[in-house]
Order: structure tokens, then C-alpha cells, then sequence
């Protein structure tokens, strides 16, 4: 039997109630952080799913350079064969080809400047949730049929309804004019108010007519089974793609850079507020073990007395801390863990954010998501601030003196 | 090993501007075995005197030796180990680990000696049932009697077999049946292991146990008498 750790174990159970505090405060700690990174994890995952798959995908195929100066005549040569040869790219999921133009549509009233986009009837619902939002009419068929669904503030806009004829004028990949007379059968509902405003859709092979694009597009939207799935598809696509030096592989990181910049700077914020936590933990330690320390003065110069060292007597403390703390860690992984694994399969009501999540397309529950990063990096960080607490009380310890540690009262 | 010798030790206090000499030049030889009781009225420098001499602190000057060994110009790590080793301490009260069992209290010394685990359970019930705790093992200190409590200081304090036990007023928070069986046991273990005793007290009663009694008066040692040892039932 070691009695040292006896002796630990004995020591922190001296005063119940001030441990139960100091441990109580531990798990509190823990689990809010548990709960608080997995939620944070949650629903970044849950921004960054809602946000890629409402339109831009995980993944795009475009000229070199069209990302960052969209112009029409930086396209990608027959669009739709290079997204038919991608699909059988492993790995890669769903895939459509698109192209885009700015145009001015009228209606018989009113004219406003448009985002035309032209998409693969057949494809563009896997790779986008705006098909999905017809709130009137239906969504696009044929390949080439000359209709148009138009965003619903757009279509008050304009004073248009389903059935309604619109023009759009705009500039071919040439320079040439563009203008067409399509039909209006959908009105998308985004719910985004930009998209709303200024969004419509006409079938891909009718928009290379129009624009005079021939077989050209803008770009390849793929989407992938997983998030996590990213980086080796692009590679794989990188690899598919690799004697095609015009065409880029863009992943969404460059596709939104916006995305994770407001997830940086949100979790920069987070952090701030779990390291006062973790600090107040601390102290509550370093009190509770620096009082410990000093109501024992007597019994340590004894032990002094008696042939040991410091540094033996500094490492029992060292050992009654790291009870407190396994203690705090285990209570605190368990509850947190428990109730960041109901609330990630019931999900979560946040109230005041309905705003924020209807902009990242997302519903109205959150389900934090438990991983072992959410479960353990709070609380382990928890357990080695309470350790480096300890660390001033137990030092004190190497300034004591037998004789006078043993006169103390 | 035991034999203790010291020349000039001096010691001073200083307290709110005053000088105090607890210690005055003391000049002292106790040989192996022998078993010596330190009197003299309160503030003479008893206590003082028995940490210098158990490396507990260290005189302004002087020599201090035990055995081969001298204490002064030692290094705190090198005093520690030698009191771990060689001496043994048996102080007023309170010197017991509360939360810790009789037989724990005597293992935990055991442990930072080094003793093997399983030599010292088995060390550590002897011990105990040498100074008649036999039974008592598995009680902590606030379960013992006063004298009980003191028996497991005694225990704690020979369990690794010192030479030397240095015992600061043992008897003072005692009855006077409990003080009897305490230097009782002290005197056996004096006789049977032949370990050295130096015991401080102010009771005329455990003076009649020495075989040499010293005397102390400002800092000073003003008698030096070997005696017949009355209470000894031999
Ligand atoms: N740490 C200290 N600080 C100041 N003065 C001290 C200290 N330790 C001892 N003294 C003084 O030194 C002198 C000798 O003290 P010491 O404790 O050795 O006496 P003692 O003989 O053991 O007395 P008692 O019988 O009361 O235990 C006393 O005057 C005491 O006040
Ligand atoms: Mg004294």
C-alpha cells in the first residue's frame, strides 16, 4: 500500500464541504464547457452545411480567375461534358454546371438588374436548396425551354406573376447584345432577402442561345456526402483535372471566404469567455489548496521534522490536486457529456438568433455536436489550470522551516 | 554512531530588539546508550538545545557531532536525511498525521525511508506492538489516548531503527500513569536496542528515570550528575 496517496485521498476529505465546493465548481465549469464548445461546434457545422448547400456546393470547377473578376468570357469550354466526366470522379457526389451573366429584366411595368443564372434542370436540385423553394408555379423542366423562375421580391418587384412574360437584355460572351422573352413559371422563396431581390433561372442550354456561349459555362458545382470529404475529393479533382491548367478546383473555403472568417472571429470571442471561466476555476483552486496548505503549517513541520523534503511534501499536494482536479474532470466529462449527447439528438432551441440562423440556412434547432474535442479540450484544460493553481501553494512549501513551522498554530 | 558531541554551541534569538541567548557555549558529550534527561526551568534553552542537536536548526557557532558525522556546515537536504536516517523525534503533542491510522503513521516514515511495501506493514505491527499497541493498529490519533498516541510517536520514531531518539518534553500533556508507561517504554528500548535517549522535561518524576541528569539555566548547562535511576525495577 502507498501511503502517500492514502494520505492524498484522506487530506482533500478533511473538509468535505470546501471540496465538494472546489469540485463542484470544477464540473460546473466542465460542463459548460462541454456544452458550450460542442454547441459552438454544432453549429458551425450546421452554418457552414446550411450555408454550401442552399447554392454554392462544396466544391467548384471554374476558369482560372473567375472567382475573383467574374467576367462572362472567363468560361469553362463544353460545362455540361466535363460535368457529366466528373460525376465519375470517386468520391464526388452530386454535380451540376452552371453559368451566370448580369441582365436588366422588365416586366411590362417595371425593369431591375438581375443575377441571370442558367442551370441543369435535371441537376441543379442536388446541388442547391433554392429549387426546392418554389413558393408559386413550379420549378425549371426542359434543357432549353425558354422559361424563368424569378426570386419572390424580385417578382413584386417587378409586379410579375407565374405565367407572366419577362425581358432580359444583357451582353453575350462576345460582346454582343443579348435579350430573350421568357416565360415565368416559379417564384423562389429563399427566405434570403438579397437572393430574393435579385435572382432568377433559366435552363443552361437555352442561356449558352441567349448569351451566345456555345457549349460554355461558368462553373461545376459538386457537392460531397460529408464536410470532412472535402479536401481528398478536390484532390481527387485536382487529379482528374490535372493536364487542364485553365480550369481551378475551388473548395468552399475560397469559394466563402466570409464563412470562415465569421467563424474565426467568432470562436476568437468564445475562447476569450471559456478562458475567464477556466481562470476563475483556478483561483477557486489555488484558494482552496493555499488554505489547505496553510491550516496543515504544524503537521508539515513535523513531517519536516521528521526527515522529509520539501519537494516530498510539495508532491503530496501536487497529488491532492490532481485528485480534486480527476475528480472535476471525471464528473464534469460525464455530466457535460450526457447532456451535450441528449441535446445533439434533440436539439436545441436558441432563442434571439432566429435572424442569424435563417441567414446560414439554417432551421430552428441547433444540435451541438459531441466530439471528442468538444467533450475533452475544455475540461482537460480545466484540469491543467487547476494543476498549475497548486503550483504557488505548493512552492510555499519549500520556504518552510521544521522549528518554526512547528510553532505555528 | 550515537556518540553525540558539541563544543561552544551558541544560539541567539532576536525578538522586538531584544537579544535572547537560549543557547550560551554549550559544551556537551553523551555516549551511545546512555540515557539523559535535560531539566532546567522554562526559556533555559531545553528545546533549543535538543534541535540543534537533531539538525532541526542550526547554531549561530559551535560543533556539533554524531557519530562521524558533523552537523554543522551541513546542508538543509543533508540535515534532513540525516534526521530521516539516524535520529529519532518524539516531540510534545500534536505530532501525529490525524488522518492517518496508527500503523499508516508508522508505514508513511517507512515509505519516504524506502522501505519495501511489504516489509512495512509487517515492520510497522511489530513496532507497534513493541510499545504495547498491539490491537490498536487500524485507530487514528483522535481514536488513542493521550499515552497511546504518544506510544505511536515512539513507534513512528524507532521504526527505522535511529540510534538516536531525541524526545522534547513527552510527557507534558500526559497523566501521570500514562507518563510512567511512556518512560517506561523508553527505558526498555534504551536497554534491549541500545538506542541513545536525550529527553527534555520539567517532571521531577521522569528526571528519576535518567541515568544522567543535566541541568540548564540561560542557555547554560549548570549541572552534569549521573544518578541511579530510581523508577527502574531492576
Ligand atoms: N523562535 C524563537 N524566537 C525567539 N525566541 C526564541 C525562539 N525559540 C526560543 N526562543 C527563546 O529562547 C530561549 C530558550 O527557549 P527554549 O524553547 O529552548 O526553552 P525551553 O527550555 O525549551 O523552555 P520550555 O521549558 O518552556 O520549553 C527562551 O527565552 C525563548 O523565549
Ligand atoms: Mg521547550
Amino acid at each position: 500500500m502507498n501511503v502517500s496517496w492514502v494520505l492524498a485521498w484522506r487530506n482533500i476529505w478533511r473538509h468535505r464541504r470546501r471540496t465538494w465546493l472546489t469540485v463542484g465548481a470544477m464540473v460546473f465549469c466542465n460542463v459548460l464547457l462541454v456544452f458550450l464548445v460542442s454547441l459552438q461546434l454544432g453549429s458551425y457545422q450546421m452554418m457552414i452545411d446550411g450555408s454550401l448547400a442552399a447554392y454554392t456546393g462544396h466544391i467548384q470547377v471554374q476558369r482560372r480567375g473567375y472567382h475573383d473578376d467574374q467576367h462572362i468570357y472567363q468560361s469553362v469550354p463544353a460545362v455540361m461534358e466535363l460535368a457529366s466526366s466528373l460525376r465519375s470522379v470517386p468520391g464526388v457526389g452530386e454535380v451540376a454546371a452552371r453559368a451566370e451573366a448580369f441582365a436588366l429584366a422588365s416586366s411590362a411595368q417595371r425593369s431591375f438588374g438581375i443575377l441571370l443564372t442558367g442551370v441543369q434542370p435535371g441537376y441543379e436540385p442536388a446541388v442547391s436548396t433554392f429549387p426546392g423553394k418554389v413558393r408559386e408555379g413550379r420549378y425549371l423542366q426542359a434543357d432549353d425551354a425558354r422559361e424563368i423562375v424569378i426570386g419572390a421580391l424580385l417578382a413584386q418587384n417587378l409586379k410579375a406573376g407565374v405565367g407572366d412574360e419577362l425581358t432580359f437584355i444583357g451582353s453575350g460572351r462576345d460582346g454582343s447584345f443579348a435579350a430573350a422573352v421568357a416565360t415565368v413559371v416559379g417564384i423562389l422563396d429563399t427566405g434570403l432577402e438579397e437572393v430574393d431581390r435579385s435572382m432568377a433561372q433559366i435552363p443552361l442550354g437555352w442561356f449558352q442561345q441567349v448569351f451566345a456561349m456555345g457549349d460554355a459555362g461558368h462553373s461545376v458545382v459538386i457537392r460531397v456526402p460529408s464536410l470532412e470529404q472535402v479536401g481528398d475529393t478536390a484532390a481527387g479533382l485536382r487529379a482528374a483535372l490535372a493536364g487542364r491548367n485553365e480550369l481551378v478546383v475551388l473548395d468552399w473555403e475560397r469559394l466563402m471566404p466570409g464563412l470562415r472568417q465569421a467563424i474565426t472571429s467568432d470562436m476568437a470571442s468564445a475562447w476569450f469567455t471559456y478562458g475567464v471561466l477556466v481562470l476563475l476555476v483556478a483561483f477557486s483552486v489555488l484558494n482552496t489548496q493555499l488554505m489547505s496548505v496553510l491550516e496543515r503549517t504544524r503537521e508539515f513541520g513535523v513531517m519536516l521534522a521528521l526527515g522529509m523534503r520539501p519537494a516530498q511534501l510539495a508532491r503530496l499536494v501536487g497529488m491532492e490536486t490532481l485528485m480534486l482536479a480527476a475528480l472535476g474532470l471525471g464528473l464534469g466529462v460525464a455530466g457535460g457529456g450526457l447532456l451535450a449527447a441528449y441535446l445533439s439528438y434533440a436539439g436545441f432551441v436558441y432563442p434571439g438568433v432566429e435572424e442569424m440562423m435563417a441567414r446560414f440556412m439554417l432551421g430552428g434547432r441547433i444540435y451541438p455536436q459531441l466530439s471528442p474535442v468538444s467533450l475533452l479540450a475544455g475540461p482537460l484544460t480545466v484540469f491543467l489550470g487547476a494543476l498549475l493553481a497548486a503550483l504557488y501553494p505548493a512552492l510555499r512549501l519549500f520556504r518552510l522551516q521544521p522549528v518554526a513551522a512547528m510553532r505555528a498554530l | 554512531m550515537s556518540d553525540i558531541s558539541c563544543r561552544d554551541l551558541c544560539k541567539t534569538f532576536h525578538q522586538g530588539g531584544d537579544t535572547i541567548t537560549a543557547l550560551d557555549r554549550v559544551c556537551l558529550e553523551i555516549e551511545e546508550g546512555e540515557f539523559v534527561c535535560l531539566s532546567g526551568p522554562s526559556g533555559s534553552g531545553k528545546t533549543t538545545l535538543l534541535n540543534a542537536l537533531g539538525g532541526l536548526d542550526t547554531p549561530d557557532s559551535g560543533e556539533i557531532a554524531i557519530g562521524e558525522h558533523r552537523l554543522d556546515g551541513m546542508s538543509r537536504a543533508e540535515l534532513a536525511d540525516m534526521r530521516l536516517r539516524h535520529i529519532g523525534f518524539v516531540f510534545q503533542s500534536y505530532n501525529l498525521i490525524t488522518v492517518l491510522t496508527a500503523r499508516e503513521n508508522v508505514e508513511f516514515i517507512m515509505q519516504v525511508q524506502g522501505v519495501p511495501a511489504r516489509e512495512r506493514t509487517r515492520l510497522a505491527s511489530g513496532v507497534l506492538a513493541e510499545v504495547g499497541l498491539a490491537g490498536l493498529e487500524n485507530r487514528r490519533p483522535a481514536e488513542l489516548s493521550g499515552g497511546q498516541q504518544q506510544r505511536v510517536a515512539v513507534a513512528r520514531a524507532i521504526a527505522t531503527r535511529p540510534a538516536l531518539v531525541l524526545a522534547d518534553e513527552p510527557t507534558a500533556n500526559l497523566d501521570s500513569r500514562s507518563a510512567a508507561q511512556l518512560m517506561d517504554l523508553f527505558v526498555s528500548l534504551n536497554r534491549e536496542r541500545g538506542v541513545t535517549f536525550v529527553i527534555s522535561t520539567h517532571d521531577a518524576r521522569v528526571m528519576r528515570y535518567a541515568r544522567r541528569l543535566i541541568g540548564m539555566r540561560d542557555g547554560r548547562i549548570v549541572s552534569d550528575e549521573r544518578q541511579q535511576p530510581i523508577a527502574m525495577d531492576i
